[in-house]
């Protein structure tokens, strides 16, 4: 800014700030176009397959494939979805992401509360420990979890799914709230403390307030994580009653084999509520995961 | 050390807040994790006659070929994966860090493929992939090129899923951006009055300065392409043939219609050495060329 500003004064202007103020605009043209390519090709697959699920059988068949055809068929959206009990897993998956979610969030909170407010022996041993278990796939653990699962008679049940999470499992989202609640002065509470409110107090009218957005962040990313849920339900959920969303769609494909129009109508159908749930919380994680200080 | 009466209080509150996590740790991380170091030295039966068989389970991997073929597999995405994605993520940040108009439109557009995930997205992407009337192939005849079956191709399934990949790297901006805006400012005001050129000042300016973003991205960025599975699992099953087994998917294959704990564990743990030595090694090489901040102000 201060450059351009030199660059206008008298005597300079005629040599200079032509070219200048010329190779400035064809830099922020270069900008503009490379953004909106790449933005064409992130939208347009989807839209491409938007339209497939808008099309009839004989639309589906012509060749070559054109983006819109007419008239368009919003009904495959209604016998998509009934084409198979999608309301049925509709519902096993609400169950089984709102447990998840409560239960995920809750626990990360307390636990962030507790490495972040109290010194007690060992919290930076146990804190690295808690990130180093962010590194183990979760391959390495599944099979003596499904021996555990199977000795609680758990199997085929929607608990082997949501009760681990509400053990703070998850180090990244303990990660994420703990350096939202560092970031809070703790003389903020013990202010409070001096005037005599009582600990839940302080917590509940102090600390849970301003830590909103964290929490917003960590609910988002496991009702991300628990709604796309694969490898879970496809190891404990056996029975077609007790299916989630994923399964019951990968089932859809592989029994029924629908016609594309059908199957992309109900998959857009399913992504729909991470999608909501993208443009309601963005405010909360474009901002939330800043890692430039704390990874030093 | 005699603890104090306040130090008791802090202990006491410290162990109770974090005690769900310790729980947790033990029964559905640490206890799990060594209960599959064990299960990898046996050969386990679900029927109970299970018995010790010492390093047997690794010494079979090693004359495995669907073993080896799925490291290769793997490997080969991986290799193409990481560095690609990471130039993606970089390259939008680079572009939204300017004073752009839309800036919001476009940091949405870019983010919204890190939310579109699940089988729903994977079945969408098989349409894309789809020869003849998949979006791909429809967009490369006008361009003259008969577009290869992507997802039926032994050589192009594996480009194809790094293509799906790519596609939702741009939201890899987002830890990018708040490397970038870290950056001082006078940096590159002092370097543009000295006459360096924006391409001199990113590579000598902008990269050391993010580079222990870099790192992070790095390393994530291996970690996420090992364990890459259910995308593959409902688009490819592994094919054609195992051209796109990738290693995860045989690992749980083995474990789960097979039901060869042992074996399944024998490969975790060697997946889990892998990502390890992985990691020591980005973090070992990083010392000559990540730049920390507070190495200047130390040297002071």
């Amino acid at each position: 800014m201060i450059q351009s500003t030199r660059q206008t004064q008298p005597g300079h202007r005629n040599t200079v700030s032509p070219l200048r103020s010329l190779l400035h605009k064809l830099r922020a043209a270069v900008t503009y176009v490379l953004l909106i390519l790449g933005a064409l090709g992130i939208i347009v697959p989807v839209l491409w397959t938007a339209s497939v699920a808008i099309k009839s059988r004989a639309q589906l068949a012509q060749y070559p494939p054109r983006l819109l055809n007419f008239p368009m068929h919003w009904e495959n959206f209604i016998t998509g979805w009934n084409a198979a009990p999608f309301t049925h897993y509709f519902f096993n998956s609400v169950e089984v992401t709102f447990l998840a979610v409560l239960g995920t969030t809750v626990s990360s909170f307390i636990v962030a509360y507790g490495f972040a407010r109290f010194r007690g022996y060992g919290r930076n041993v146990l804190f690295i420990m808690l990130l180093a278990t962010m590194m183990v796939p979760p391959q390495v653990t599944m099979i003596p979890t499904f021996m555990l699962m199977r000795f609680l008679h758990w199997v085929n049940t929607f608990y082997p799914l949501w009760v681990p999470g509400c053990f703070a499992t998850s180090g990244f989202n303990v990660f994420l709230l703990r350096q939202f609640l560092t970031g809070i002065p703790r003389e903020l509470e013990e202010a409070a403390l001096m005037e005599g409110a009582s600990p839940l107090h302080i917590l509940s009218r102090i600390i849970l307030p301003l830590s909103l957005p964290g929490l917003a962040a960590v609910a988002i990313l496991s009702f991300v994580w628990n709604w796309t849920n694969f490898m879970g339900p496809l190891i404990y959920l056996n029975t077609p009653s007790k299916w989630t969303l994923p399964l019951g769609l990968m089932n859809f494909q592989q029994q029924f084999t629908p016609l594309p129009n059908k199957m992309m109508a109900v998959s857009l159908l399913i992504t729909l509520p991470i999608v909501v749930v993208f443009f309601v919380g963005q405010k909360y994680f474009m901002k939330g995961i800043h890692l430039g200080r704390s990874l030093q | 050390m005699i603890a104090t009466s306040h130090q008791r209080r802090e202990n006491r509150n410290f162990y109770l807040w974090i005690s769900p996590w310790i729980f947790g740790f033990l029964v559905f991380q640490v206890g799990p994790m060594l209960f599959s170091l064990y299960l990898s030295f046996m050969h386990w039966s679900p029927f109970g006659s299970s018995q010790w068989v010492g390093f047997g389970q690794y010494i079979r991997m090693l004359h495995d070929p669907l073993f080896w073929k799925s490291l290769k597999v793997t490997g080969y995405f991986t290799v193409l994966n990481v560095p690609l994605s990471m130039i993606a993520g970089l390259a939008v940040a680079l572009l939204l860090q300017r004073e752009v108009r839309g800036l919001r439109f476009f940091r949405t557009i870019y983010f919204l493929p890190r939310a579109l995930t699940g089988v729903g997205v994977a079945y969408l992407w098989v349409y894309i992939f789809s020869p003849n009337f998949g979006l791909l192939d429809h967009l490369l005849s006008y361009v003259g090129v008969h577009g290869p079956a992507w997802l039926y191709s032994r050589t192009w399934v594996i480009p194809a899923f790094v293509l799906m990949d790519i596609w939702s790297a741009g939201g890899g901006m987002v830890i990018w951006l708040g490397a970038l805006q870290d950056v001082p400012k006078t940096l590159y005001e002092a370097a543009s009055l000295d006459g360096a050129t924006s391409w001199s000042q990113f590579w000598r300016i902008t990269l050391p300065m993010i580079s222990p973003v870099l790192l992070f991205n790095l390393v994530m960025g291996v970690i996420h392409s090992f364990e890459v599975f259910s995308n593959v699992y409902v688009m490819t099953a592994g094919g054609p043939g195992t051209s796109s087994l990738f290693y995860v998917l045989y690992l749980f294959k083995e474990a789960f219609p097979g039901f060869h704990f042992g074996y399944a564990s024998a490969l975790a743990w060697t997946l889990f050495l892998i990502i390890l030595a992985f990691t020591l090694l980005i973090f070992r090489t990083s010392r000559t060329w990540v730049y920390y901040e507070t190495e200047v102000e130390g040297r002071r």
